[in-house]
């Protein structure tokens, strides 16, 4: 080989790499979507105090015939405050999904008191709202820190567990795309 | 206001930047003296604007504007300020930002320090740099834009940053990292003007040196800072875990290690060329490979960010590129012609090129396996994972370290162009049988058994310490006081020694901390307590504590030292409140010869916990050796060399031919 | 033999040594670090042998874990795939993220008794992770299932 052509030598290798982190990146992964060992099964059957009526109880039978999405909260959950707005807004743009809200206590003395002013003074995206208090429920469904937002079809099985917040743009890049397939 | 401020800042810098890129180069082949000596003027405003603009995040932050999406998606009011400011670059945007900062301060350096360099030159190297400012600050402002804002739904509270970024790690450790990593644009920009002008010389040599030197100091620091984190903050006593985004910083250090050896060559000899100029683009060329992987979702890692597949494929285009472009660049312009200036065996030349040899062999050692689970899923397909753990590397690097050890100590006594095996041999026996009697015998003194490994170990280092002993004993007998031979000693002579004798105590650092730690990892109930060496760990229990962000369970653990009482340490376990994440805080008592690490591990019922303790021998000289190691590259920096004018430079010798040694008078090498 | 030709020649020799070292180095390494996963399906099966050194990924089925009663340090939880389960059994402390009911990947080998001794237990500190190849090996396990129904 001359001595020039193997100065391209450097340049090639590169190719190659570059070929190989292309192809590393064409996998698409979705670095928000944690699989869940629930997904693809019905959802965890429970029945827990509502938050509104303390006398109520909420009960997984309720969570069938439609598309649900169970959102898991805290009134002590900074991310919760920044996603609040988004969720109002969009339980209002999507009248045919409805909006389960778990308030979490996570031991926080007056949590539900708490979670009830904070709903009326910053609007209600939650058609059904119920109480965790002691994180059972959270248990259940696997559930690691909050803000978390599980997918329910008509069937009661859970589609889609996403953590962390929603957002505009987190709803029309992954949930409006599972939502078309689910309806 | 501010946000938007901010935002056309950018945009202003950018249009400044491609101005920059373009008119200083056009005039290096037109001749206009005027068009090329903007590239002063156009490099200072680039900075005024991205030094105002990060000035306008870094106040969005402090002021807690969330109607700034990059503010509300990072950052809380119940923040400390510091960590509000910190947070400016602590996801992928404001990083970005961070990074498109500190390349446009480096480039304004490059015009303000270079009064000596002739002006084609300067305005060929801050084209190249206004050219890849260009391309990151596009990147920002179109797909990954800090200054994004939410109006209409303003969230009244922001999402909090991470609570493993909450930390002093945070502030210190990327600022450092990139200061490292894009500082190597400059060496690399250097390397793309010696190509487009055909002038490869010693000068060349001479003006690339102190600004890679200062880059791989900087490397150095951020590289340690972050092993030092790692060590305190994950809770494991763990430091170095050959993670793919720490391998991806090590390996442009390799390549800067080489780069700054390869450098002192071409400047004194005027040999290695275009060895050298690929060097400098290969060590740009990882530091931008190592920004891509962590951003893309290619490879994953707890540091990685999150950023989507789109964007990483726009950062692989600008990495085509550049680094694309600059290696074709290479094979079409890099000299074929050898340096004409011979050297023989075991001269200087020889030894520096084993040190290239061996690093470059490193890194490539450590590229395949980063890279080998990629090309496994490439090849056998997802069903057939693997990974490539520590004693992969482990394996491969730590050979090739022992054996670039040897060189290193031998190299002390070399000269340039012929060094007799005679004259080593007279220089180093008495250095290499001290070294090996010491290595054998103190830890056979402390310790009272055999380790083969941490003995040949400890001989290295302590064969590179004897070494610089002896020639700085040698060098300092001609004249009639030893303390003014030394101080008449360049200081790019004691940069050299300083870094070499920091990686000596690395050396140590590494090699005592992994074989002679001791770690237990024990179930305590309150009480009982646990022995190691001559200290007593007495689990008292565990409490409930609330902080400002968090609440823990934290430990009391009693020490006593040889029976008397020694101290008091309090290992947390942190859960945060606004996220739910849960954290270990370790009690480090640092000690300049050994460390107490405790933990608390988890709760096993009665009142009793998995509690982690540790005795780490020198664990603390890993980091004091790499700050030596950063000294001295600075120290080197600050030579006469380097500030003196230098008319002569401004008539380069050309292509081919090799460059009058004006450094230093023929026969005795005394500088590096 | 000329002078300079011997030292071209030896200086061949020594690169071809040194390639040959090297290259045998780094087969050496890349089998001492490379980490084989296999799923607890695939363990079930009679895939690993005993007494090698694999690493296992799955989830920690929920009520398995067992923290006290044990000697020392040690704790035992059952890893599963949803298809089947294996039995695990560590000494030392849990990383922070290890759960019941969420995912874990466990490095260690597999005793006589069909016990996997863990001797590391991989964390992460990001609530969002789960290893890509306990996904991949949960997905492989439900196809299975499905296949067998």
């Amino acid at each position: 080989m001359s001595n020039r052509a193997k100065l391209f030598i450097p340049a090639a290798f590169f190719l190659v790499m570059l070929g190989l982190l292309l192809f590393g990146l064409g996998k698409g992964r979705d670095p928000n979507h944690v699989p869940s060992a629930l997904t693809n099964r019905p959802l965890p059957e429970f029945t827990r105090q509502a938050l509104f009526d303390p006398n109520g109880t909420v009960s997984s039978e309720q969570l069938r015939g439609g598309i649900f999405l169970v959102n898991f909260w805290g009134t002590w959950c900074a991310p919760c405050h920044y996603e609040h707005p988004y969720l109002v807004e969009i339980s209002e743009r999507e009248p045919d999904i409805t909006f389960v809200g778990v308030n979490v206590s996570a031991d926080y003395p007056g949590e539900p008191e708490r979670a009830r002013d904070f709903l009326d003074e910053r609007g209600n995206p939650f058609k059904i709202s119920l109480i965790d208090d002691d994180g059972s429920l959270g248990i259940d469904f696997g559930v690691t820190g909050a803000p978390e937002t599980f997918v329910i079809d008509s069937s009661g099985t859970i589609r889609y567990r996403h953590v962390g917040v929603i957002d505009n743009d987190v709803w029309a890049e992954t949930f409006e795309p599972l939502l078309a397939q689910i309806r | 206001m501010i946000p938007e401020l901010g935002n056309f800042a950018v945009m202003l810098a950018l249009c400044l930047a491609a101005l920059q890129a373009t008119i200083p180069l056009v005039g290096t082949y037109t001749g206009n003296q005027l068009w090329m000596s903007l590239c002063r003027p156009l490099s200072s405003g680039v900075w005024v604007f991205i030094a105002l603009a990060f000035a306008c995040l870094a106040y969005a932050f402090l002021q807690d504007d969330f109607s700034v999406a990059y503010v509300a998606r990072n950052s809380n009011s119940m923040l400390p300020a510091y960590y509000k400011f910190a947070a400016v670059w602590g996801a992928h945007e404001g990083s970005l930002l961070l990074w498109v900062l500190i390349l446009a301060s480096w480039a304004y350096a490059v015009s303000l320090l270079s009064r000596n360099l002739p002006l084609d030159i300067l305005a060929r190297v801050l084209s190249v740099m206004g050219l890849i400012s260009v391309g990151f600050m596009a990147f920002l402002l179109f797909t990954s834009n800090p200054f994004e804002r939410q109006l209409l739904n303003m969230p009244p509270e922001g999402a909090d940053l991470n609570p493993l970024l909450q930390d002093f790690g945070l502030i210190v450790h990327p600022p450092m990292l990139y200061m490292g990593y894009v500082g190597f644009s400059v060496a690399f920009s250097f390397a793309i003007a010696a190509l487009l002008t055909g002038r490869l010389d010693a000068a060349w040599a001479r003006w690339t040196r102190p600004w890679t030197n200062a880059a791989w100091a900087f490397l150095t620091v951020g590289i340690a800072l972050g092993s030092w984190w790692a060590y305190y903050e994950l809770g494991w006593g763990g430091w170095w875990f050959w993670d793919p985004v720490e391998n991806v910083s090590f390996m442009p250090w390799l390549v800067g290690t080489a780069l700054i050896h390869s450098l002192a060559v071409t400047e004194k000899r005027g040999v290695f060329k275009s060895w050298t100029v690929l060097l400098a683009i290969a060590a740009f060329s990882l530091s931008l490979l190592g920004a891509f992987i962590v951003r893309s979702g290619v490879i994953t890692s707890v540091h990685a960010f999150a950023v989507d597949p789109e964007r990483g494929m726009v950062l692989l285009a600008l990495l085509l590129i550049i680094i694309g472009g600059s290696l074709f660049l290479y094979a079409l312009r890099a000299p074929v012609v050898k340096g004409s200036a011979s050297y023989e065996g075991t001269s200087r030349e020889v030894f520096l090129l084993i040190n290239n040899i061996l690093l470059v062999v490193s890194t490539a050692a450590i590229l395949g396996g980063t890279l080998a689970p990629l090309i496994y899923e490439a090849i056998y397909g997802e069903a057939n994972r693997i990974s490539v753990g520590p004693p992969y590397f482990n394996i491969v690097f730590l050979p090739l370290m022992a054996l670039l050890s040897v060189f290193l100590g031998l190299s002390t006594f070399s000269r340039w162009k012929r060094t007799s095996v005679a004259h080593l041999k007279e220089q180093g026996t008495k250095a290499a049988i001290a070294a090996v009697i010491l290595g054998i015998g103190l830890p056979l003194l402390f310790t009272m058994e055999v380790d083969w490994g941490a003995m040949l170990a400890l001989s290295l280092a302590l064969w590179i310490v004897f070494c610089i002993a002896r020639d700085l004993w040698d060098k300092s007998s001609n004249r009639a006081s030893r303390v003014a031979a030394l101080k008449s000693l360049s200081l790019s002579y004691w940069g050299m020694q300083l870094a070499h004798f920091g990686f000596a105590v690395i050396i140590c650092g590494v090699v005592l901390t992994s074989h002679y730690s001791v770690e237990e990892d024990v179930r305590l109930a309150p009480g009982e307590s646990i022995e190691i060496g001559s200290y007593e760990f007495r689990f008292d229990g565990v409490v409930e504590r609330a902080g400002p962000n968090y609440d823990a369970a934290s430990a009391t653990i009693f020490v006593t030292k040889n029976g008397a009482e020694y101290m008091t340490m309090h290992p947390e376990k942190r859960t945060y409140r606004a996220r739910g994440d849960m954290q270990t805080e370790a009690d480090i008592d640092v000690g300049f010869f050994r460390d107490l690490f405790t933990a608390l591990g988890d709760e096993r019922g009665e009142g009793a916990w998995v509690v982690r303790v540790h005795l780490k021998p020198f664990v603390f000289w890993i980091w004091f050796g790499a700050m030596l190691m950063a000294a001295g590259g600075i120290t080197a920096i600050l030579d006469r060399r380097y500030r003196t004018k230098r008319v002569a430079d401004a008539i380069a010798a050309p292509l081919g031919t090799t460059a009058p040694d004006t450094t230093t008078g023929g026969g005795a090498p005394v500088n590096a | 033999m000329h002078a300079a030709r011997k030292q071209k020649l030896m200086i061949v020799f020594a690169i071809l040594l040194g390639s040959a070292a090297t290259v045998a180095l780094l087969l050496f390494a890349f089998n001492q670090g490379l980490n084989v996963f296999y799923t607890p399906t695939e363990v079930a099966e009679g895939k690993v042998a005993a007494r090698q050194n694999f690493r296992i990924g799955g989830m920690v089925k929920e009520g398995s874990l067992v923290k006290q009663g044990l000697e020392g340090s040690r704790i035992a939880f059952v890893a599963t795939d949803m298809n089947e389960d294996i039995p695990v059994e560590y000494t030392g402390v849990l990383p922070d993220l290890f759960r019941e009911g969420q995912g874990v990947v466990a490095d260690g080998y597999l005793d006589e008794s069909g016990v996997f001794q863990a001797q590391q237990i991989l964390a992460k500190h990001d609530e969002n992770y789960m290893s890509a190849e306990v996904k991949a090996a949960l997905d492989a396990a439900a196809a299975k299932k499905a296949e067998q129904q």
